[in-house]
């Protein structure tokens, strides 16, 4: 559908008397957007479709933890985990139904272990926790003799060594234990990225009698814990609430500011565009099985914000050609208010694309669900504010044509264009 | 340069060293790590950042109504024996969820406006309504109910904040969490294994010194035979087990009868310490107040020969023999380890929670996630920002350095806010200034296409300028307006990361609507004045 755009069109390099440029995309295109409204119409059906389908008979919502409750427990290990040996381990430990995968690229030797909302009870909240992190050390050679350092603060760490005093300070003890007990977990944290092989490794980070005194009372496993999350049921309901209130409040708050400065039918037009983006946004989502966190909400609620700029770009190209040409049908005053704002369509949200892909390639894992989310979500909003949101108000001018009413008094507001004080 | 022109560039200077003052204060040191170590003391890093704990606990309000709603009932019975009003019996009909609900059944006719008088008289947080079968429900009036319960989040909060700052966690967040019923919000920077923590927070520390009027009884069941299935008046079964103790050691629970009413209760402590007892264990020492002492004195020395229990959190941890009157020290051992008693001394000292507590959530980020965030968050930033200010230059040449000028002026407006307003910023929170960047740019787009129109139109370079910014304006501040009052609601709704999410997005757009429209146009409008007339505009 996209053969109308002449590679002329698409890239200009021509100079222009009173400006100069190099480039620019998207010149004087005249696609017939209301057109292809079927073929539009058929693309979004067919993912909405798919989308809500999936929700229903697939995958259904997958519902990060923030919201179903549960126990997450991300560990890293210095080598690559032996998965099907830790659910083992975590099974004896008498957690049935943990689950155990690998987390993030393979290089990172990260694990996720999950635990459902049936073993996270808010009596004991974080007794699933602290009987995984048992089984894990059990593995790594912990006998409950030693502690072990890749799993120990640096407050720990402090006591320890005040108790010991391995460098036989006396009265400044405390400050330069801590000193040198915050180097060996910034070591841990930052330089090895959580995991020490063995206690010889700080062999040069500290001194040499600290390390032989740590080895008396401390063992080295393989994994470090980097993140716990525990949501009990309670909250996990709490925070499906919310954010389905949030989602609500925010679509109304479009609904009737749009309504406010354009007249009502734009409002809903842009409304249900931004429903259409949420439930293909969601509804990839439940097709890819990703969860859905709060950061992803988060995502998603900038995106109800953010789906209705181009969409606002093209509506005040309407309502100013509208003023313009008030004898020609709304068709062609919508297609080719489209056209005119093409260029900044695709230009703006491709600029916000360029960040939003940077964040989901280089982000980290941490952030991938919300910038997965913009990423789809982005995408979606500008291909609907050109092929959903002006269908509609043409086909409801349509409509009220039909039933003998009169063509729907587009707004002819003064005052929002200062055109008329402009001094041409 | 016109006069115009130069207070609108005395305007930007002003407010860029305004900014600039807001990320990085007065630096005590100029060097690179000085100046990091200011903008660290303005801009806090979130919890997923720098590493810490996140917990979500609830107060149980009920209990504190339930203390409310017992002493209501002993102030009944006892006014009622005064006042030789008859009953057949007064209970809590459902003390797990309706605590301040007590029901008087069996008050004779002739005596109910007896019994009305006395409630609304002697109990005036309490409404008598009588019901069936001359029975009374007394129940507390809902303003004082909500009241007494909020007055339990509060205090609890309080307490909490006391036993924290006494560990020494640094930068604790402890406030209500709105967004739940009776929540409060806990977040602990720096600590990633929060179980003792925990604990110490938890532990009502609810300490009473009663008389014990019986025991110890291997049962609960042996100890209500003993008394033939009926306890004396105003006394209750108690457990005996010391926090201190290893389970195994016990053969089982000791069970005692204990009077209901305290001699003393923790309110009445002046000081609590780590001590030793006579053989040399961890034990906890405690001094009461003026008035404590007074009560404990006439307590003991009319008890002399008598039993007396120290109860913790409805445990009983000793029973000893009042040997003497004893003014106004105590001790409290019962096997305790040297840490316990640290913990215990401190708990007590930093008073009881008014209620039991329940943890809702619990999320700890270690600092090796923290560090490896940062990195991630910083690398999309620098990637994503470079794209936009290389695309730009390429695309808009001149007017892209304008672009790019604005939208870096634009970054240092929005550290700037979050330096004066002491924000966090969390991960994403980096997201945030990435989209805000993404999106900053727009109004940048937006207008220099609509000069591009208009030049294509054929008009002047002022004259399109002119016209670019004002038709651009408008739509500018309806696209800012949509996103920003999703991120208000953003805001409104979520906690912690998200919530520095939503303050830079907000930050930033309001910021760029200064920066894009106001400085892009003083930057258009000095490019124009140097300009020949007909001289080609780069955009």
């Amino acid at each position: 559908m996209w053969n109308d755009l002449t590679l002329e069109a698409f890239c200009n390099l021509e100079t222009v008397e009173t400006w100069s440029s190099d480039l620019e995309f998207f010149r004087n295109t005249n696609i017939d957007f209301l057109g292809k409204k079927w073929y539009f119409l058929a693309f979004s059906l067919i993912f909405s479709v798919a989308g809500v389908l999936s929700m229903l008979f697939w995958h259904g919502i997958p519902l990060g933890v923030d919201f179903r409750g549960g126990t997450l427990v991300y560990v890293k290990y210095s080598h690559t985990p032996d998965v099907a040996a830790v659910h083992a381990d975590i099974d004896r430990a008498g957690l049935r139904n943990a689950r155990v995968q690998r987390y993030g690229p393979a290089g990172n030797n990260e694990l996720l272990i999950q635990l459902d909302i049936q073993e996270t009870s808010e009596q004991a909240l974080d007794r699933g926790k602290t009987q995984i992190v048992q089984a894990l050390e059990g593995r790594a050679g912990g006998n409950g003799d030693k502690k072990d350092l890749n799993n120990s603060s640096s407050k720990t760490l402090t006591e320890y060594l005040l108790e010991k005093d391995p460098l036989h300070l006396g009265t400044d003890a405390n400050p330069r234990y801590t000193v040198i007990a915050q180097s060996i977990v910034d070591n841990r944290d930052k330089v090895k990225s959580g995991v020490l092989g063995s206690i010889d490794e700080l062999n040069g980070v500290v001194d040499r009698a600290v390390v032989a005194s740590l080895k008396d009372d401390f063992f080295a496993s393989d994994f470090g814990i980097r993140n716990v999350e525990i949501v009990g049921p309670q909250v996990g309901q709490q925070l499906r609430k919310q954010a389905m209130l949030a989602t609500l409040y925010s679509l109304a708050g479009m609904l009737v500011y749009l309504a406010l400065r354009f007249e009502w039918i734009y409002g809903v037009a842009a409304v249900l565009t931004v429903f259409h983006d949420t439930l293909i946004t969601v509804g990839a989502f439940s097709l890819l099985n990703r969860e859905i966190s709060l950061t992803v909400i988060a995502a998603i609620l900038t995106l109800i914000g953010y789906s209705n700029n181009d969409t606002i770009v093209v509506f005040d190209r309407i309502r100013e050609n509208i003023k313009l040409r008030r004898r020609e049908r709304l068709a062609d005053i919508v297609n080719k208010s489209i056209n005119q704002t093409l260029s900044r369509t695709i230009l703006t949200a491709g600029l916000t694309f360029l960040t939003v892909l940077a964040l989901f390639l280089f982000g980290g894992e941490v952030l991938r669900g919300f910038s997965l989310a913009l990423v789809i979500g982005i995408v979606i909003g500008t291909y609907s504010s050109i092929a959903i949101a002006a269908p509609i108000l043409v086909a409801y001018q349509e409509w009220r044509t039909a039933r003998g009413q009169k063509p729907i008094a587009m707004p002819v507001r003064t005052g929002t264009q200062p055109k008329e004080k402009v001094k041409a | 340069m016109n006069k115009n022109l130069t207070w609108k560039w005395g305007v930007i200077a002003g407010t860029l060293v305004f900014f600039v003052f807001g990320i990085f204060g007065i630096p005590k040191d100029w060097s690179g790590k000085g100046l990091l170590a200011s903008v660290a003391e303005r801009i806090h890093l979130g919890l997923d950042l720098r590493g810490g704990t996140h917990l979500i606990l609830q107060v149980q309000v009920n209990d504190a109504v339930n203390v409310d709603s017992d002493n209501a009932i002993a102030r009944l019975r006892e006014d009622m024996r005064t006042h030789k009003i008859t009953y057949v019996e007064i209970t809590k009909p459902d003390p797990a969820n309706h605590p301040e609900t007590v029901v008087v059944k069996g008050v004779p006719p002739e005596q109910s406006s007896d019994f009305k008088n006395l409630v609304t008289d002697r109990l005036p947080d309490y409404s008598p309504s009588s019901g069936a079968e001359n029975s009374w429900t007394v129940s507390m009036k809902s303003a004082n109910l909500a009241d007494l319960k909020n007055r339990a989040v509060t205090q609890a909060i309080e307490t909490i904040r006391n036993r924290i700052d006494a560990l020494g966690v640094s930068e604790p967040v402890i406030q209500e969490h709105g967004l739940g019923a009776y929540q409060i919000l806990v977040q602990l920077p720096g600590v990633d294994d929060p179980a003792r923590v925990k604990e110490i927070m938890q532990s009502t520390a609810m300490l009473e010194i009663k008389q014990s009027l019986g025991g110890p009884y291997s049962s609960e069941q042996s100890a209500l035979q003993e008394h033939n299935g009926i306890l004396p008046p105003d006394s209750v079964l108690m457990p005996g087990r010391s926090i201190g103790s290893t389970r195994e050691n016990e053969t089982g629970e000791n069970w005692y009868l204990i009077s209901r009413a305290a001699a003393v209760t923790g309110r009445d402590l002046r000081t609590a310490e780590a001590s030793r007892d006579e053989n040399g264990q961890p034990a906890v020492r405690f001094i009461l107040t003026g008035d404590g002492g007074r009560k404990f004195y006439s307590f003991t020395s009319a008890h002399v020969g008598d039993n007396l229990a120290v109860v913790l959190d409805n445990k009983v941890q000793e029973v000893a023999v009042i040997k003497e009157a004893i003014r106004d020290t105590g001790i409290i051992n019962g096997r305790f380890t040297e840490q316990q008693v640290q913990d215990l001394a401190m708990t007590l000292r930093s008073g009881a929670l008014p209620a039991g507590i329940k943890y809702l959530e619990e999320r700890t980020v270690g600092p090796s996630l923290g560090a490896d965030s940062i990195k991630s968050g910083v690398n999309a930033a620098v990637f994503g920002m470079l794209a936009v200010l290389v695309f730009m230059l390429v695309y808009y040449r001149w007017a892209g350095v304008n672009a790019d000028v604005a939208l870096i002026l634009n970054l240092v407006i929005l550290l700037g806010f979050m330096g004066f307003f002491g924000a966090v910023l969390t991960l994403p929170g980096i997201a945030g200034v990435i989209l805000t960047v993404g999106m900053g740019v727009d109004s940048n787009v937006l207008i220099f296409e609509r000069i591009r129109e208009e030049l294509r139109n054929g008009k002047t370079p002022p004259s399109a300028v002119e016209q670019g910014f004002s038709h651009a304006w408008i739509t500018i501040v309806d696209t800012h307006v949509t996103t920003i009052v999703s991120a208000a609601i953003l805001f409104i709704f979520g906690t912690g990361p998200v919530k520095g999410f939503a303050t830079t997005l907000v930050f930033g757009l309001l910021a760029n609507l200064f920066t894009a429209v106001f400085v892009s146009r003083v930057i258009f409008d000095w490019v124009l004045s140097r300009k020949q007339r007909g001289e080609a505009l780069s955009i």
